[in-house]
């Protein structure tokens, strides 16, 4: 940085650099061995974290999941008429997750906003493992999940196919078309790192690298091919975002049930699912910049207030759906639907429907407003956490409470949580687990876009005011 | 053009207007007894669950005896019972969410049934079933000795994680019928009687052709006191309610 800052004799300048990343150049070479080295470190703090995550997953997910098979859904705190509980919760809830990594990066991509550039990859890893965690929910949800997949349409003697009238059926293909999109979304952007990474190891890294990379030696032809490809993936990738949580909504919004049947359900679980998932982003950003070497200098408080803002804007739009969706259905004076309403805010579990309220709307409206906070990561973390649960009590009050009430009065039951409990913890260390893997086998930050970034930003003195310039690169 | 849009929507409308089979149930004749809740499970072959699972709200009937009371205590008085079984829908809810064809229309019988062993229990179609008529194997649920040699050998045994319901008794529809038709004649009404009518001793509970205007059971839906179970739902119920004249 010192050598950065022998040019720029003011005051102002030096702020900027501090400021802002791109505006902040080091040289390539520094730059790949920043990243190589926080790729390398492992710290026995990190190992010792890592064995007990993947004792949590053997026990809690796995081991638990085979006694919920062989002992069939009775080991879950289902009944009847709640036959959706938390399994489902969790599934939209890491759908929600995942989300915000394609959004973050492929949105800001689109509209060429700068400070994402050193994060779209720890962002886009999170939809990879949210999406993987979201499909497992699923699958634990089923009565026989070994037959799943029936849910395919694969040709078979019996000339059955899977039912595309059944909103699952919908479900089951936008969540795999997005797992695959997002994957492709994921990859793209990663060749040119693995190349350098590759150029920069040996062993068995180096052959895992070599075939990861494709051949890619940064030709003209080779990333004139590579921006084409990304380009067409960061504007496709948006609606398909769009349309996998609004058919996830659907899996409620077409049941014939109180509460479930609102028209608003589509964007409301979308803005919800960027609310989750924005915070989520954030909150690993905080995690990785605190505890993974070289970070301090990629991850800057500048990309803290830019997201703060974005989780401020987004709560104010989940805010708007949800009053929305409330006040609709509520003003229909249907029977059924009022006692629902009622039970949610009165009934046994009223406590985390204010608790929604107020971690989802009360407490970013309250703090994000302020630079101070924004600013400051474990501020930040901690409102992200706030939003995280609030959100997840959302899902919890649409899915099993709402399954509470239906048409037949004399079946209202609640539903008390059994193997579910293990189960969601189990999904949440999986999820993390997969993170730090990742973040110790592939370059967390690409390189070669905070070096596109950095070339395309230089400071201009128009008189005596500096100012930022930014060139068109494509 | 228009023109036939309408009578193709108009005729489909009315395919799932019209039934087959139907049912009635006389609330004011019904004393509660469970006769017919106890004769369905025999007949059916319905697991016994067991008294955890059972007072966690898991007990399997295909019909169940509904009671409320009205008023506060010591004022209360007693609705009539109101026996609920799937009601068989022209337009069935629960079939179009199935995302394996498990819940499915029988084209012949005009009867919602359930392929068990197609069942991947996604339980969505519970979920969407306002009558919430169906049932789920939560588990595996043993058959102590001697209750396994009740079994009926013409009902399928069913595994944990799978949805079952009421089939109006299906097996007896097609055993009468392939009789009657080995006998070179038709089903005569009130020949056939799920296991809940046959039980069932004030005869509340009557079966038969909806589609034959002069069966016992299509003379009792024009009565006065008729009425469906959440009919403006549009579900199309096959069971009819009489209640209101005691």
């Amino acid at each position: 940085m010192t050598e950065a800052l022998e040019h720029s004799p003011g005051h102002e300048l030096e702020r900027l650099r501090q400021e802002h990343l791109m505006l902040d150049p080091r040289p390539r070479g520094e730059m790949n061995a920043l990243v190589m080295e926080a790729m390398h470190t492992t710290s026995w703090k990190f190992k010792m974290v890592f064995a007990l995550l993947s004792v949590v997953v053997a026990v809690c997910l796995f081991g638990v999941w085979g006694y919920l098979i062989a002992e069939g859904m009775g080991a879950a705190g289902l009944t009847d008429p709640v036959y959706w509980g938390i399994f489902l919760v969790n599934t939209v809830f890491w759908i929600g997750i995942s989300h915000a990594g394609t959004f973050v990066s492929a949105l800001l991509r689109v509209f060429k906003a700068e400070y994402r550039r050193p994060f779209t990859r720890a962002a886009e890893l999170m939809t990879t493992f949210g999406l993987v965690q979201a499909a497992l929910s699923v699958f634990m949800h089923m009565g026989r999940v070994w037959l799943s997949y029936w849910l395919f349409p694969y040709p078979n003697e019996r000339g059955l196919w899977p039912n595309f009238h059944s909103p699952l059926s919908w479900d089951f293909l936008a969540i795999n078309t997005y797992l695959l999109a997002s994957t492709m979304y994921l990859f793209l952007p990663l060749i040119p790192d693995l190349a350098m990474a590759r150029d920069r190891s040996t062993g068995w890294r180096k052959t895992l690298y070599r075939i990861l990379s494709l051949g890619f030696r940064g030709a003209e032809g080779e990333w004139t091919h590579l921006r084409t490809a990304m380009n067409i993936f960061a504007f496709a990738i948006l609606p398909v975002m769009f349309s996998v949580h609004t058919i996830v909504s659907w899996d409620f919004a077409a049941a014939m049930r109180p509460g479930w049947n609102s028209t608003i359900f589509g964007p409301y679980f979308v803005v919800g699912a960027l609310h989750s998932g924005i915070a989520a982003v954030a909150m690993v950003l905080v995690v990785v910049r605190a505890t993974m070497k070289n970070m301090k200098y990629f991850i800057r408080p500048e990309v803290f207030d830019a997201l703060g803002k974005l989780m401020l804007i987004v709560s104010m739009g989940w805010a708007y759906f949800f009053f929305n969706d409330y006040m609709v259905q509520w003003y229909g004076g249907d029977s059924f639907t009022d006692t629902l309403l009622h039970f949610h805010e009165n009934g046994p579990l009223g406590w985390m429907w204010f608790s929604m309220l107020i971690f989802n709307v009360a407490v970013p409206w309250l703090t994000l407003w302020n630079r101070r906070v924004r600013r400051n990561p474990w501020a930040l973390f901690g409102i992200g956490l706030f939003i995280n649960i609030g959100m997840w009590f959302e899902r919890y009050i649409i899915i099993p409470t709402s399954l509470t009430i239906n048409f037949m009065p004399f079946t209202w039951r609640e539903y008390v949580p059994g193997v579910e409990a293990p189960l969601g913890i189990g999904t949440l260390a999986f999820f993390i687990l997969l993170y730090m893997a990742a973040s110790k086998l592939v370059p967390l930050v690409p390189v070669w876009e905070v070096q596109e970034g950095q070339m395309a930003h230089s400071l201009r003195k128009v008189g005596k005011e500096t100012i930022v310039s930014v060139a068109e690169m494509e | 053009m228009r023109e036939e849009k309408i009578h193709q929507y108009r005729a489909e409308w009315s395919e799932a207007e019209q039934g087959k089979w139907g049912l009635v149930v006389d609330q004011d004749l019904c004393t509660g007894c469970q006769a017919c809740v106890t004769a369905c499970a025999m007949e059916n072959n319905i697991p016994f669950v067991g008294e955890e699972d059972t007072a966690y709200g898991r007990a399997m009937h295909w019909i169940r005896l509904e009671r409320f009371w009205e008023g506060e205590y010591p004022e209360v008085k007693a609705t009539p019972f109101q026996a609920v079984m799937c009601q068989q829908c022209g337009s069935a809810p629960c079939e179009p969410v199935c995302p394996v064809f498990a819940s499915v229309h029988s084209q012949n019988e005009k009867l919602n049934v359930q392929v068990y062993n197609r069942c991947v229990g996604t339980r969505y179609c519970a979920n969407n079933c306002p009558y919430v008529a169906r049932t789920f194997n939560w588990r595996d649920y043993d058959r102590p000795e001697p209750l396994n040699n009740q079994l009926n050998p013409d009902v399928t045994v069913r595994r944990r994680g799978i949805m079952e319901k009421c089939t109006f008794c299906v097996q007896r529809i097609r055993m009468t019928e392939d009789q009657a038709r080995a006998d070179g004649r038709e089903v005569y009404d009130g020949e056939i009687e799920p296991a809940c009518v046959q039980a069932c001793p004030g005869e509340a509970l009557v079966f038969g052709r909806i589609d034959d205007p002069q069966s016992a059971v299509s003379k009792r839906m024009k009565n006065g006191r008729a009425v469906k179970l959440l009919e403006e739902l549009g579900a199309q119920p096959r069971v009819t309610y009489l209640k209101g004249g005691a």
